[in-house]
């Protein structure tokens, strides 16, 4: 085995840190996969806390004119609600299995900036936690995840300020990983793997950097728009003084709308890897399925105003974005069809992460279907900002994009944590959810066309919403207990002695399941040639050519020691370093600054500052 | 194995179903009777078909083949490894194409007629949003009051059967304050009926439209539709359709002022009214109107007892129930959280005297 050196030599003012093990070694650590972890679990977090803002607003709204919560604490949970969920959960979670997997799939040994991965987690991290502050600040955001001005910078109360300052320190975490991420996915490939090689997970994640890089400037603007707004009385989006509230409309949703595909596609990627692994089969249409998410990428920026159609754009523009809104179904059906595909004529196991993909894949059609509706211009105009369209988002993001990072959890904890989670917990924990998620979401779709408007804290007995509310309600407790149940299946898995190492639990077809569990801290020993699409599932199998059925390869065959050039040479790893944390910490103070006092501004900035110089500034490796 | 989620996914239709007859659906979109909900619907409902159908093709696509080709214990294969077929995935491209390209033809053309200009004829109506009361205001020359204003009110939006109706939509505010002289400030509303209307937002600085019209007479419900702050779970309304003789019947009474009152108890709650509270408290004229007299940045009171004027304080409270309306005078936060009108600190004989004078204003 080549010997693993992250000390060679290196001179500089400053010392970097050496230790790879231990508690002090995760804020210094650059290694992509610890990293990984850590966005996974500050991520799952936010999902617990998301989650409990959920149970509250269905418990205030189980029955009429509920007075669990009042209008201010009502308003705040549902924004907080979406905020989390978006910019604290689904996206880091997200970047948490492209952190990790994104390299291993590729053949790399870490991304292409590796101290930038830690400043990216850390400003995320801080992030989150500078949103959430301002519950003991004097009130969270209550204006909304979409933050609609006038409303957004009228109200008189601190929280939408930190919603825009919140938002801008993550959106910096999102635009720093996804530049990373990009370059890892375009310069760090090893031998052989061709972009059209590529899993499609790293495909989709390749397109979702692209679409991150593209579209978090816009939202940026309007960030920082909104906050001199609130903060220093410009008038961007006061129509009292000329400004236009339809801008940040325009701005937010030109962000907002590539923001759902930022969402979904990860999703769409992990179970585009699983489905043929559990069918024994390739992927039904690679390049269809690649080329549908790089067109979804494009489509996506051109139908942002469907969220605008009761706004007073015009019948010209209406028409345009609702014919360019049922233009994205396409191809997104393509997708659904082509996982089809693969399932068809397979040899199926149903084992956890397989019961979670063909989930996501039952209910995004729903959530499909639901979003061809909206299409629909003058039928649109009823459902808009009804329940109904709370239904749809659910279907997308809970049935596409939340399931499917269960999919991914089950089915790589193994490689992540060398231990395999229970699977019969595991499908009970599938169940339960589906189950939960169709009572919780199924019936908003009659609530919205029975006329309950979203965002409301409350409604009239008279409108006979009730029954439905109740059921909404108990799928989404069932929701929660099937949560529950994951996290003590994790538990337990965790508590139990470490089982013998599983190298490759599913019969996997990608690079990652050709190392050991956990991967070690170089990721492979020697750099894989690679010589086509699920490289290692032809390493262990060859097709025969007559028949086209599959015998397995013969030992030694085709995985022969590659022609690597650094087989006994020594390994090359970033050092950890110090300073990412500590360039990360300026900028919330910075925010706070922004609130509370220049000198903290000030002061926030020089500890950024520092931060970047000893990042500069520190040698290139640790000294031996 | 996928039974289950089907059998979820059935109820769900069936509930679907069912509750296009529900009762009490005061705002369901699946039982119009205005003609813009009407067509509406007639675009919703065969779209939704549609979707049923490639639902049943896709879901059942996936339970046959996941049931179908499930690996059975002791009989593990390793199955034919197809990688794709290029003319299926072309299909399955230019399929879904052409369905979408159908459905978008009606869309399309409902969309222009919903967005023609002003027929001959149609009744105008200047729909106000405020945080977070909804105001009406009748600007055609036959609905000028004997003072020389339009028709105004709130809550309570009363229209002619069968006649169209055009409205336009515009934020208000910047003139009441609360208790923490906070302002009512201009936000976005969205105007919404479901019964007779899908939504139109109501944005500051620009005026949106809608035309409608109603052939049959009653109340239907209505409630602001876009997020405008603290209550605008409490922003609602009830249109009153009326037949054309009631119709001009209530015009021809709004024109006039309501009969002084006669009451010794409301006569003192109309002084209480017009004149300055005492001990510097404050005036309810410098928002409310009645008449000639009066503000307009809060709800337009000259007829607040009139039979069409159902409900108050943004539709949320029967203007009959007296306690109710003496609850709101004695302390609006405490009803309506962050209320624009303030505390006056109204004593219970000031509270009795001015119910009586608003119960006055027929």
């Amino acid at each position: 085995m080549a010997s693993v050196n992250v000390a060679a030599s290196g001179r500089g003012v400053l010392r970097r840190p050496k230790s790879l093990t231990g508690f002090s070694s995760w804020f210094t650590t650059v290694d992509h996969k610890k990293i990984g972890i850590m966005y996974g679990v500050a991520a799952f977090v936010f999902f617990i806390v998301g989650g409990l803002e959920a149970l509250l607003i269905r418990a205030q709204l189980a029955q009429p004119d509920g007075t669990l919560l009042d209008a201010e604490q009502y308003n705040q949970v549902f924004t907080m609600h979406g905020i989390t969920m978006v910019f604290l959960f689904v996206m880091p979670m997200s970047a948490a299995f492209f952190n990790y997997f994104i390299p291993l799939m590729i053949g790399a040994r870490d991304v292409a900036f590796p101290r930038l991965n830690a400043f990216s987690y850390w400003v995320f991290a801080l992030g989150g936690l500078f949103l959430y502050s301002s519950v003991f600040l004097g009130g969270s955001p209550n204006g909304g995840w979409f933050g609609y001005a006038p409303n957004s910078i009228t109200d008189p109360s601190i929280g939408m300020t930190f919603y825009a300052i919140g938002l801008l320190i993550t959106g910096i975490a999102s635009t720093a990983g996804a530049v990373n991420l990009a370059v890892t996915v375009i310069n760090m490939r090893a031998p052989g793997m061709t972009l059209f090689r590529m899993p499609v997970f790293v495909w989709m994640g390749l397109v979702v950097q692209f679409l991150l890089v593209f579209s978090l400037p816009i939202i940026t603007v309007a960030l920082f728009q909104l906050l001199f707004d609130r903060r220093w009385d410009t008038a961007f989006f006061d129509p009292t003084r000329g400004g236009d509230p339809i801008l940040w409309q325009h701005l937010f949703w030109l962000f907002g709308h590539p923001e759902v595909y930022i969402l979904i596609l990860p999703a769409f990627g992990i179970i585009s890897d699983i489905i043929p692994v559990f069918s024994r089969k390739p992927l039904f249409g690679y390049q269809f399925v690649v080329f549908s998410g790089i067109a979804i990428g494009f489509i996506g920026f051109g139908v942002w105003a469907h969220h605008m159609f009761a706004a007073g754009l015009g019948p010209v523009a209406n028409t345009a974005f609702g014919i360019s809104t049922a233009i994205i179904a396409i191809p997104t059906g393509v997708k659904i069809f082509n996982w089809m595909g693969t399932m068809y004529g397979g040899d199926i196991r149903f084992a956890t992460p397989m019961l979670f993909s063909v989930g996501t894949v039952t209910m995004f059609v729903i959530g499909g279907l639901s979003g061809v509706t909206h299409s629909i211009v003058p039928s649109d105009y009823q459902q808009t900002d009804t329940y109904y369209i709370v239904a749809h988002f659910h279907y997308v993001l809970f049935g596409g994009a939340v399931f499917g990072l269960f999919a991914g959890m089950y089915y790589w904890w193994p490689k992540v944590f060398g231990r395999q989670l229970s699977e019969s917990a595991g499908k009970v924990h599938f169940w339960l959810m589906i189950v939960g998620f169709n009572l919780a979401f199924g019936p908003m779709h009659i609530l919205g066309l029975q006329g309950m408007i979203r965002r409301e804290y409350t409604y009239p007995e008279t409108l006979g919403l009730t029954f439905w509310n109740q059921v909404s309600t108990v799928g989404a407790f069932m929701i929660a207990v099937s949560v529950l149940l994951f996290i003590g299946n994790v538990v337990r898995t965790h508590l139990k002695a470490k089982g013998t190492t599983i190298e490759d639990p599913w019969d996997g077809r990608t690079l990652e399941w050709m190392i050991a569990s956990p991967p070690p801290v170089h990721n492979f020993d020697e750099i894989p040639t690679v010589h086509s699409l699920d490289e290692f599932w032809h390493r262990k199998y060859v097709e025969d050519e007559r028949t086209g059925t599959l015998v397995p390869a013969q030992a030694g065959a085709s995985d022969a020691p590659d022609e690597s050039h650094e087989a006994h040479g020594s390994i090359h790893l970033p050092s950890p370093s110090y300073w990412p944390l500590v360039a990360s910490i300026g900028l919330p103070i910075i925010g706070y600054g922004i609130l509370y006092s220049w000198w903290a501004i000030g002061a926030g900035a020089i500890v950024a500052m520092v931060g970047f110089y000893g990042w500069a500034l520190e040698p290139s490796v640790a000294e031996e | 194995m996928r039974k289950k989620a089907l059998w979820t996914l059935g109820l769900i239709a069936v509930g679907l179903l069912l509750s296009a007859c529900a009762p009490n659906a005061g705002q369901d979109t699946l039982q119009p009777v205005g003609d813009v909900a009407e067509q509406q619907k007639a675009l919703f409902v065969p779209v939704f078909w549609v979707a049923v159908a490639v639902f049943i093709i896709v879901e059942g696509g996936i339970v046959f083949i996941a049931l179908r080709y499930r690996q059975r214990k002791g009989r593990e294969r390793m199955p034919k490894q197809t990688h794709g077929n290029t003319r299926l995935e072309i299909g399955w491209t230019i399929a879904p194409a052409v369905v979408l390209a159908v459905v978008m033809v009606p869309t399309v053309s409902l969309l222009w007629e919903l967005a023609r200009p002003p027929e001959d004829g149609a009744l105008n109506i200047t729909v106000e949003g405020y945080q977070w009361w909804w105001g009406f205001a009748y600007p055609d020359d036959d609905m000028v009051t004997d003072w020389d204003r339009p028709i105004t009110i709130a809550d309570t939006m009363v229209v002619p059967t069968g006649r169209d109706i055009y409205l336009s939509l515009e934020s208000m505010g910047g003139g009441a304050k609360d208790a923490n002289e906070d302002p009512d400030f201009q936000v976005i509303h969205s105007f919404w009926v479901p019964q007779l209307f899908g939504k139109q937002d109501v944005v500051p600085g620009r005026t949106n439209h809608i035309q409608f019209s109603v052939d049959q007479a009653g109340t239907y419900t209505g409630q602001c539709a876009e997020f405008c702050g603290l209550q605008h779970g409490r922003m609602k309304l009830v249109v009153v359709a009326l037949a054309p003789d009631d119709w001009q019947a209530w015009v021809d009474g709004q024109k006039t002022l309501a009969p002084a009152p006669t009451d010794e108890l409301a006569k003192r709650g109309e002084q209480i009214f017009l004149n300055p509270l005492s001990d510097g408290r404050g005036a309810c004229t410098a928002c409310h109107g009645v008449g000639d007299v009066g503000g307009a940045a809060a709800p337009n009171l000259t007829h607040f007892a009139d039979p069409t004027h159902t409900c108050f304080a943004g539709c949320n409270w029967p203007t009959d129930d007296r306690e109710a309306l003496a609850a709101w005078l004695r302390d609006p936060g405490a009803v309506k959280m962050g209320a624009k009108m303030p505390n006056y600190n109204l004593s219970d004989e000031e509270i009795e005297a001015l119910v009586a004078y608003l119960y006055s204003l027929t």
